[in-house]
């Protein structure tokens, strides 16, 4: 059996990856990857967690399984929002739509 | 399954079936050019949910321990529907242009639906779903205006961010759920003691709740996405949105971090401080009034977690709460007039459009200065009452001769002196239209009498929540 610290270290690395990703990148869709890789470092958390330190429920298997269907439902909205953007802008580059300043 | 489970999640249910009854009005008189009354409907069923909200019941779990009610629950759930009534009712002139109606409050009480479940929420799991059930419509709403550049722009980044902010918060959540074994709030406050790794997860899980109240290391969506927005909108999130995030944190915090507390203690009072003051200090030079009242939100939001600071959660929660109802409808009058002004003016929405609005329209510069007094906080309005409980409560429990207790005061204290900048900046609007000279000052015009209904509504509020200590009274008793 692989021991629940690589799960760890493995997620861990997802999602610093996920939020260096969402801190460097410029791009509105690159970002909204970047924020999924962090939703999958919580999935394989809870998921190794589940399985590993706790067999006797399956919270963190819902968990994991709700997870994934609620940034689905959020990346839709997400991405229904980018094209918005992209009609008005044509640029989904982030410094290019910064209409707002003081 | 047993189904008469339902019965005890009242509020929630009642808020179903006004979606119901909106989306069979909606698509049964899609083809009707005229929906005149669709507003009226909407608003009649949210004040009927308010009473809904407002009936006595009895502390209870539903599903298993997933759904907990409680009377605090239920007077912040009251609350929040009056404060959506509120938005509603002044929402239809913008509504009935756009021509969405039934779009725009199925979102609208979808949201609520979603606070509601996220506060009466007894497992991460609930509060999870009910924290996204709030947050996508959220942000439909934002992108509401589609043909305007800045909504556009301003859901583009609202929805980055609290996908964002989600995933920081499962993070820590799957590291509780890694410490404990359950998701219980129940269970993991029985087990709750103070390791790296719930220590670690306390931290994320409040980053993320930390993005929705809008509190200052997370705040840099707030501005964009309140100007961005239409006004209404703008509204709902600043009042609503923040109300019922906030009371969240605070009953976690408490019902599950509860045998951590000396370290959030620590981690709200840094929050709490920098929130007032870097706040305070970008409203002062801002020159639209929509982003003027984001960054006021962002202080505002800073005195409402001051009610975390303290320790006894019966005084905490009635603050907060008392806090939050001011809020509302403080709040929600300036932003009636904000709405009002921009629709009667082709979109004018900066302070110095507002140059000689006395001379030309009385009524309403009246109603906005009672609105900021009572957001400064000067004494006779229901403002300075509400701050001053939520400075009691934080000060609740504190000894002065522990240092825990010497930083809470030194906590309230700066609060206290952002107070007086707030005074600055708030009655810097007052002075435009006051004492400012313009040539040429916003023309006279008459608002339409749902605005008129609102804005009677939020100045009643103002007035006699101030006067009459019943209400907080009232709301103490009941927590």
């Amino acid at each position: 059996m692989i021991p629940v610290e690589y799960f760890f270290i493995l997620s861990g690395l997802l999602f610093f990856i996920g939020v260096f990703g969402f801190v460097t990148r410029r791009n509105l869709v690159a970002m909204l990857i970047s924020v999924e890789l962090v939703l999958n470092s919580v999935d394989i958390n809870f998921a190794a967690f589940n399985r590993l330190l706790f067999p006797g429920g399956y919270e963190g298997m819902f968990f994991t399984l709700f997870s994934i269907g609620v940034s689905a439902a959020e990346s839709a909205v997400a991405l229904a929002i980018i094209i918005n953007v992209y009609r008005h802008f044509h640029s989904d580059q982030v410094n290019s739509i910064e209409n707002m300043k003081l | 399954m047993n189904y008469s489970d339902f019965f005890k999640m009242i509020p929630e249910a009642s808020l179903v079936a006004i979606l119901i009854v909106l989306f069979v009005a909606d698509f049964a008189t899609a083809k009707t050019e005229e929906r005149k009354w669709f507003n009226p409907l909407a608003s009649v069923l949210l004040l009927l949910n308010t009473f809904v909200c407002l009936l006595p019941m009895e502390a209870q779990t539903a599903f298993g321990g997933m759904y907990v009610t409680s009377a605090s629950v239920d007077v912040m759930k009251a609350i929040l529907s009056m404060g959506t009534f509120i938005v509603v009712l002044q929402s239809r002139a913008w509504v009935e242009k756009s021509g969405k109606e039934g779009e725009f409050y199925m979102l609208i009480v979808s949201t609520l639906l979603g606070m509601f479940a996220m506060m009466s929420a007894g497992n991460f799991l609930m509060f999870f779903l009910g924290l996204e059930m709030a947050s996508v419509p959220l942000a439909c709403a934002v992108a509401f205006d589609t043909y305007r550049k800045n909504s556009a722009e301003a859901a583009a980044k609202f929805i980055i961010t609290a996908t964002f902010s989600s995933g920081v918060m499962l993070y820590g959540i799957s590291f509780l759920y890694g410490a404990f074994g359950t998701l219980y709030f129940e269970d993991i406050a029985t087990k709750m003691q103070a390791t790296p790794l719930t220590i670690m997860g306390l931290v994320f899980f409040f980053s993320g709740l930390g993005f929705k109240i809008s509190l200052v290391p997370f705040h840099f969506w707030t501005a964009d996405t309140y100007q961005g927005a239409p006004t209404t909108i703008t509204g709902y999130l600043s009042v609503i949105s923040k109300g019922a995030a906030a009371f969240t944190l605070l009953s976690i915090l408490f019902h599950v971090f509860g045998g951590m507390m000396q370290y959030w203690h620590v981690l709200m009072m840094i929050v709490v401080v920098l929130s007032i003051t870097i706040a305070n200090f970008f409203a002062v030079r801002q020159g639209e009034l929509k982003r003027f009242m984001a960054f006021s939100s962002i202080s505002q939001a800073g005195y409402i977690m001051l009610a975390a600071i303290g320790n006894d959660w019966a005084t905490s929660v009635a603050s907060l709460s008392y806090y939050v109802l001011i809020y509302v409808v403080a709040n929600m009058a300036v932003f009636t007039i904000i709405a009002v002004v921009e629709q009667n003016n082709g979109g004018k929405t900066n302070i110095d459009d507002y140059n000689g609005f006395y001379q030309t329209n009385p009524r309403l510069s009246f109603l906005m200065t009672l609105a900021m007094f009572s957001l400064g906080g000067i004494p006779p309005f229901a403002g300075m009452f509400s701050k001053f409980f939520v400075f009691m409560s934080g000060l609740n429990g504190a000894d002065i001769s522990t240092t825990m207790g010497a930083w809470s005061y030194a906590v309230v204290f700066i609060a206290l002196l952002n107070t007086v900048i707030s005074l600055y900046y708030y009655l810097k609007i007052v002075k435009a239209m006051y004492i400012k000279h313009a040539d040429h000052p916003l023309p006279t015009f008459q608002s339409d009498c749902n605005s008129k209904f609102a804005l009677a509504v939020c100045t009643a509020g103002i007035m006699v929540f101030g006067v009459f200590s019943l209400v907080y009274e009232w709301i103490a008793a009941a927590v």
